[in-house]
């Protein structure tokens, strides 16, 4: 008996026999992986168009916060530069809540919905699926951030100071990478620890805030700032920013020097996606052994 | 290589799964043995509980065995899920995959796009699979708005996606009213009649769809296989005596003379209630017991000397329901059976 391809609208059958159709080049896992991420990303960016509601939650609501900041630096008479830093922070807020409320809690809800299981069942990686989730929200967050930045800027007057773009547009593209990593190995560790790590990240998340310097210099925290910018992507990212994008003000003076903080945020990079990838492999062992990790209700 | 030559669709052997829990680890499958042709329709069936998913997931590799091998198309699914994937599929009762605020055509693009599949390639087999499976007007409609029946058609269509070697349907009437289960029914007969050499594994707990759709089946109970076999072979199983039930003008004499002929069993008029109001029936039903079909000659040549007419013959078959009772000695309660099992 052979299976010879047909002109049915059933038949896709390139391979005339299931051990043919089940091995794959390199090049085609890899074009598979590609379209994978593209795949999943498009939820999040059809949803963005989709449903508008996104406008008022994710830009406006948030906006009042920076402005509230802004106008309390005011009162206080604090130098200009510190408008400019709020405006800043509030753009990168956007990453921030982008990472901590969707991408962290997105195995865990893709489980609850059956999802997780289908994506096991695919011949692909799931750092290609946790990929594609960073990319969609990082559309919608670049979008939000960009008019914090550019509303933040018009409205309260922030002058820019840059001399180096090319360093400050790396800064921002390694904090991401730095940031959407973090979200990638909690994304796995939500997935492996449900409703604590849910509960531990409301925790955490207003020291982190603090801590992160959204709203001002992190190095004024002296040791705690230095802590910081030691472990959280969006602490070290801001500290590189400000002192890139106001440059010649002595409010900007940062924990370390941007080149430095460059660096770390490299090896942040490095380390946080090597860590999701580590940490996805124990999760399909998990999820194979064990059968709890794919499976509704368990 | 062709599929004359190629190995076995399911190939395991002596799989165990234990799951770890509290106060003790549960079974979910004793040694399970278990071989499926390629081409095959084969069912598995059971109760709720009987471990019938659990051998599903070991064998999409969602699952490793405690012990034992398995393999399907020759890959192990402890070592070789990569390739495993690539050749399968599999859709479950119940399934609310995918993403609610997408339209129905984006949804089976976005999964198309998780085997590989070009994206105008892709748009291209959604539209055909749509069509295919009857959702052209719900083509542009949100997932989040479809009935139960238009989301397990969807399911159906994402599972053949990327054609698979070997679909796995897990329960997949589960839940379904009366035609949305036909509808899935008819697909799932249409698709693997289409091209030969597709492999379906079938799990259910409605009898009547294990028997109308699959070649073999398999009856599970508690992680064991208890027996193998086509419907008709099952059946035989406790078949002992043909059964038929025959309809007469008229019995003078009772049954003596039919219970006195070679081959017959036993021959009983069985009791009924009458045909109206104080009225007797005109006819009379006799239920006969023969060693084989052969002896009803010698009943229908003795029925013409007695001057009896026969007005109806029925030949009564156990169901599968007898089998799984004469197995296990219990029925098994099948909670929605009267929802989408066939009719």
């Amino acid at each position: 008996m052979t299976a010879a391809p047909s002109r049915s609208p059933y038949v896709h059958r390139p391979s005339l026999s299931p051990q043919d159709a089940a091995e794959w080049p390199a090049r085609r896992v890899l074009v598979t992986n590609l379209r994978t991420i593209w795949g999943r990303a498009y939820p999040r960016v059809i949803g963005m168009m989709r449903e508008p509601s996104w406008l008022f939650f994710e830009i406006l609501l948030p906006f009042l916060t920076t402005s509230a900041f802004v106008f309390v630096y005011r009162a206080l008479a604090a130098p200009p530069e510190y408008v400019g830093f709020v405006v800043l922070g509030g753009a990168m807020t956007a990453f921030w809540l982008n990472v901590m409320w969707l991408m962290a809690a997105q195995l865990y809800w893709e489980k609850d919905e059956g999802n997780l299981e289908l994506y096991f069942a695919a011949p692909i990686s799931m750092m290609s699926v946790l990929l594609g989730m960073a990319i969609g929200g990082l559309l919608m967050s670049c979008f939000r951030a960009a008019v914090v930045l550019l509303v933040g800027a018009v409205l309260y007057g922030v002058v820019f100071a840059v001399d180096q773009w090319f360093l400050l547009l790396a800064v921002f593209f390694l904090t991401l990478t730095a940031l959407y990593g973090l979200g990638m190995v909690l994304a796995t560790l939500f997935l492996l620890w449900g409703r604590e790590a849910w509960h531990m990240t409301q925790l955490l998340q207003e020291p982190v805030y603090f801590v992160s310097g959204l709203n001002f210099p992190v190095a004024r925290l002296g040791v705690l700032g230095a802590a910081a910018i030691s472990v959280i992507p969006l602490a070290v990212g801001l500290d590189a920013m400000r002192q890139l994008a106001f440059v010649g003000s002595p409010e900007t003076e940062g924990a370390l020097p941007p080149e430095v903080e460059a660096l770390i945020l490299i090896a942040m990079a490095v380390f946080f996606i090597a860590l999701a990838r580590f940490l996805l492999g124990v999760i399909e062992r998990m999820a194979r052994q064990e059968g709890k990790l794919t499976m509704r209700g368990s | 290589m062709s599929l004359s030559t190629s190995p076995l669709a399911i190939d395991a052997r002596d799989v165990r799964r234990v799951y770890k829990a509290k106060p003790a680890p549960i079974v979910a499958l004793e040694t399970i043995d278990l071989e499926v042709a390629p081409g095959e329709f084969f069912g598995l069936l059971g109760p709720n509980g009987a471990g019938k998913t659990t051998l599903i997931k070991i064998l999409t590799t969602l699952l490793l065995p405690t012990s034992g091998s398995a393999h399907v198309f020759g890959f192990d699914v402890s070592r070789q899920h990569a390739q495993i994937r690539r050749i399968m599929n599999i859709v479950s009762g119940g399934e609310q995959s995918g993403y609610g605020l997408l339209q129905v055509r984006e949804q089976l693009w976005m999964f198309s796009q998780f085997y590989g599949i070009g994206a105008r390639e892709g748009w291209r087999r959604v539209d055909e699979l749509i069509d295919l499976v009857g959702l052209q007007e719900q083509r542009v409609q949100k997932v989040s708005s479809l009935s139960t029946g238009q989301r397990q058609k969807l399911n159906f269509a994402r599972g053949l996606l990327n054609d698979p070697w070997i679909f796995f349907l897990d329960e997949p009437t589960l839940g379904l009213d009366v035609s949305a289960a036909r509808a899935v029914r008819e697909l799932v007969v249409e698709w693997k009649a289409a091209v030969p050499g597709r492999t379906i594994l079938l799990t259910s707990h409605y009898m009547a769809e294990v028997e109308e759709l699959c070649e073999r089946l398999a009856i599970v109970d508690r992680g064991r296989i208890l027996a193998i076999g086509t419907p008709a072979e099952l059946k035989r199983r406790v078949q002992r005596e043909s059964i038929f039930e025959l309809e007469l003008d008229r019995l003078d004499g009772g049954t003596g003379a039919l219970e006195a002929l070679p081959g017959v069993v036993s021959a009983s008029v069985p009791s009924r209630p009458d045909a109206a109001e104080g009225q007797p029936h005109r006819t009379v039903i006799v239920n006969l017991a023969l060693a084989d079909d052969a002896a009803l000659g010698g009943v229908v040549s003795a029925l013409g000397g007695l001057d009896a007419h026969i007005v109806a013959l029925k030949k009564s078959e156990p169901s599968l329901e007898d089998v799984f009772i004469e197995l296990v000695g219990r029925g098994f309660e099948a909670p929605g059976e009267a929802q989408g099992a066939p009719r």
